[in-house]
């Protein structure tokens, strides 16, 4: 059967791995290429190192954006499994209405990050001007806290759908063991389920710390870096570098902005999953 | 389990609606708005209902379909969104089929290309992608799904192979030997095997092209083709007066169908949006 397969291969590999090559392939190796490179276009690219390194990390404006994108990333992350932990607890108790608020929950999650943004953007301007302080425009604390609002909007209704398979994967005999025993409530959701769904939280960490260091549409409609770049995060920031400013000095450097971001979200990946596996409860 | 007591069943129900429809009131106050007139729709006002003198009927919807070119965005989004998923699930999972059942060193580099490719930022590769579609003249909604195929395969192949390897070799040896060639076998034999997961796939993969923005900003020419997202970007983006009536009718234009159709296929959409994590 292998044999009769082989032959076919170019029917079922070739398209996808022609578009690959255009779409992922070539673009990266041709990124990683141009970011030791000062160019305007790919084809006139002239070699320079590390300058554009150098200048990248000498970038105040990114070394700031990088700060905002960190607390950013820790604040949500933590608000958002919290929060969705929380709803899971609730929503696994049965009662009638149940399924209803899982649904809706989880709905805003379908909607994409631009209208999202504006949405937001729109709802938090007027409490901001009924309450009587500067709009987001001007008001980088709004911007930081909308920006969490929006992500917790957004992502815990997903969190907690994943949250919920974990909870109901934990079986019954554990539960009703441990209540034999004489646990108070809090004592088995500290001793018990936490540390059996250890698997799940990590699930969600992890993509939840990912989703916020690559944010972009959000903040591009939310706040748009406003006021004078303050709330920023390292995606625009890239964008920003890339296009809004004319000259041969910024293409090269946003490539290596962009290499550097790269390396930082493969990194959070691997150490974010690699501290959790440690913690997860030997099975 | 006990009896409730039926007016207590009456306030947890109350209680449930509450919490429901303070969740969802971004949208239903974007509802709101987009029924009212241009005046009335000001930073401090967003929360007033219509009323009778600011009720606007159907008007921001007329003029945001008539004049700020939404069906010929939406035209487009739903374009490239079809075209792209076809080209994605169909080329992807013969793509997936292919490197789990032919083991060999290509294969499994392939694999982990793939798997590489879904954790790379798109800013590592937006300038150059561009680049590169502008040069094969990719850059119109009618190809640009050879772009998304290339750049939504990674999660694609993965998910499909996942899958592929709890699918037992033996059927398909069985039609093989009844006289079916690769390709039959894989449409009339694997193909609706794998129906579940590419209903998952499928709608993971919509989601993303249906709302992707930047993607299409960076290679389509704006000024004739806008998709929707790129639509909404517009209305603010723009300098001058921003029509404030039209733009929060077509988010509630946008936002519609995605919750009808959630409304109707809600478990296949929660299903399909949160295997992927699970997998991962």
């Amino acid at each position: 059967m292998e044999r009769a397969l082989k032959k076919y291969w170019p029917i079922f590999l070739l398209p996808t791995i022609i578009a690959f090559i255009i779409g992922f392939i070539v673009p990266f190796a041709e990124g990683m290429y141009l970011s030791l490179c000062q160019f305007t276009t790919v084809n006139n690219a002239k070699f320079v190192g590390f300058r554009n390194f150098i200048k990248a990390f000498s970038d105040e404006q990114f070394r700031s954006s990088f700060w905002f994108t960190f607390r950013f990333a820790i604040c949500s992350v933590l608000s958002i499994n919290i929060i969705a932990f929380i709803i899971a607890l609730w929503l696994t108790k049965k009662f009638s209405g149940n399924n209803f608020l899982r649904a809706i929950f989880f709905m805003p999650n379908l909607i994409g990050g631009i209208v999202l943004g504006y949405i937001w953007q729109i709802l938090i301007n007027c409490v901001l001007s009924i309450i009587g302080k500067p709009l987001l425009a001007l008001n980088s604390t709004a911007g930081f806290l909308g920006l969490i609002i929006l992500m917790c909007w957004q992502q815990i209704g997903y969190m907690m759908i994943i949250y919920i398979a974990g909870l109901n994967s934990v079986p019954d005999s554990l539960i009703e063991a441990s209540k034999i025993d004489g646990a108070t409530d809090l004592q088995t959701l500290f001793k018990v389920k936490i540390p059996m769904v250890m698997p799940t939280i990590t699930i969600c960490m992890f993509l939840t710390l990912t989703n916020s260091f690559k944010l972009f549409d959000q903040n591009l409609a939310l706040t748009g870096g406003d006021p004078s770049h303050q709330t920023e995060m390292l995606a625009l920031n890239i964008y920003n570098t890339f296009y809004a400013r004319a000259g041969a000095q910024w293409k090269g450097m946003g490539q290596a902005k962009a290499v550097i971001f790269f390396v930082i979200v493969i990194l959070i990946s691997f150490i974010q999953l690699k501290l959790s596996r440690d913690s997860e409860v030997q099975q | 389990m006990k009896k409730q007591n039926p007016i207590l069943k009456l306030l947890f129900g109350i209680i449930i609606l509450v919490v429901a429809v303070l969740y969802m009131y971004p949208i239903i106050m974007i509802i709101f708005n987009s029924l009212k007139v241009e005046t009335a729709i000001s930073t401090n006002t967003v929360f007033e209902l219509p009323r009778s003198d600011t009720f606007n009927g159907l008007n921001n919807f007329i003029s945001a379909i008539t004049r700020q070119g939404f069906l010929q965005s939406f035209f487009y989004s739903a374009f490239i969104t079809v075209t792209s998923l076809i080209a994605i699930l169909v080329c992807c999972s013969m793509c997936a089929y292919f490197i789990t059942r032919i083991r060999s060193k290509v294969s499994s580099l392939l694999y982990y290309l793939f798997v590489f490719s879904m954790v790379v930022p798109f800013q590592m590769v937006m300038f150059t992608l561009s680049q590169t579609a502008d040069m094969l003249n990719l850059n119109t909604p009618y190809n640009i799904f050879i772009i998304y195929l290339g750049f939504g395969a990674g999660l694609a192949v993965f998910m499909f192979a996942g899958f592929m390897k709890s699918v037992p070799v033996e059927v398909e040896e069985a039609a093989m030997i009844d006289g079916c060639n690769p390709l039959q076998t894989f449409f009339l034999i694997v193909f609706p095997i794998l129906k579940p997961t590419i209903v998952s796939v499928g709608i993971l993969e919509a989601m993303w092209l249906w709302n992707d923005y930047l993607l299409p900003t960076l290679v389509l020419d704006i000024k004739k083709y806008r998709t929707i997202p790129m639509l909404i970007q517009y209305f603010r983006g723009s300098y001058g007066k921003v029509e404030m009536g039209p733009m929060m009718a077509s988010i509630v234009l946008t936002v519609l169908p995605i919750i009808v159709i959630y409304v109707f296929a809600q478990k296949y959409i929660i299903k399909g949006m949160t295997s992927g994590a699970v997998k991962g």
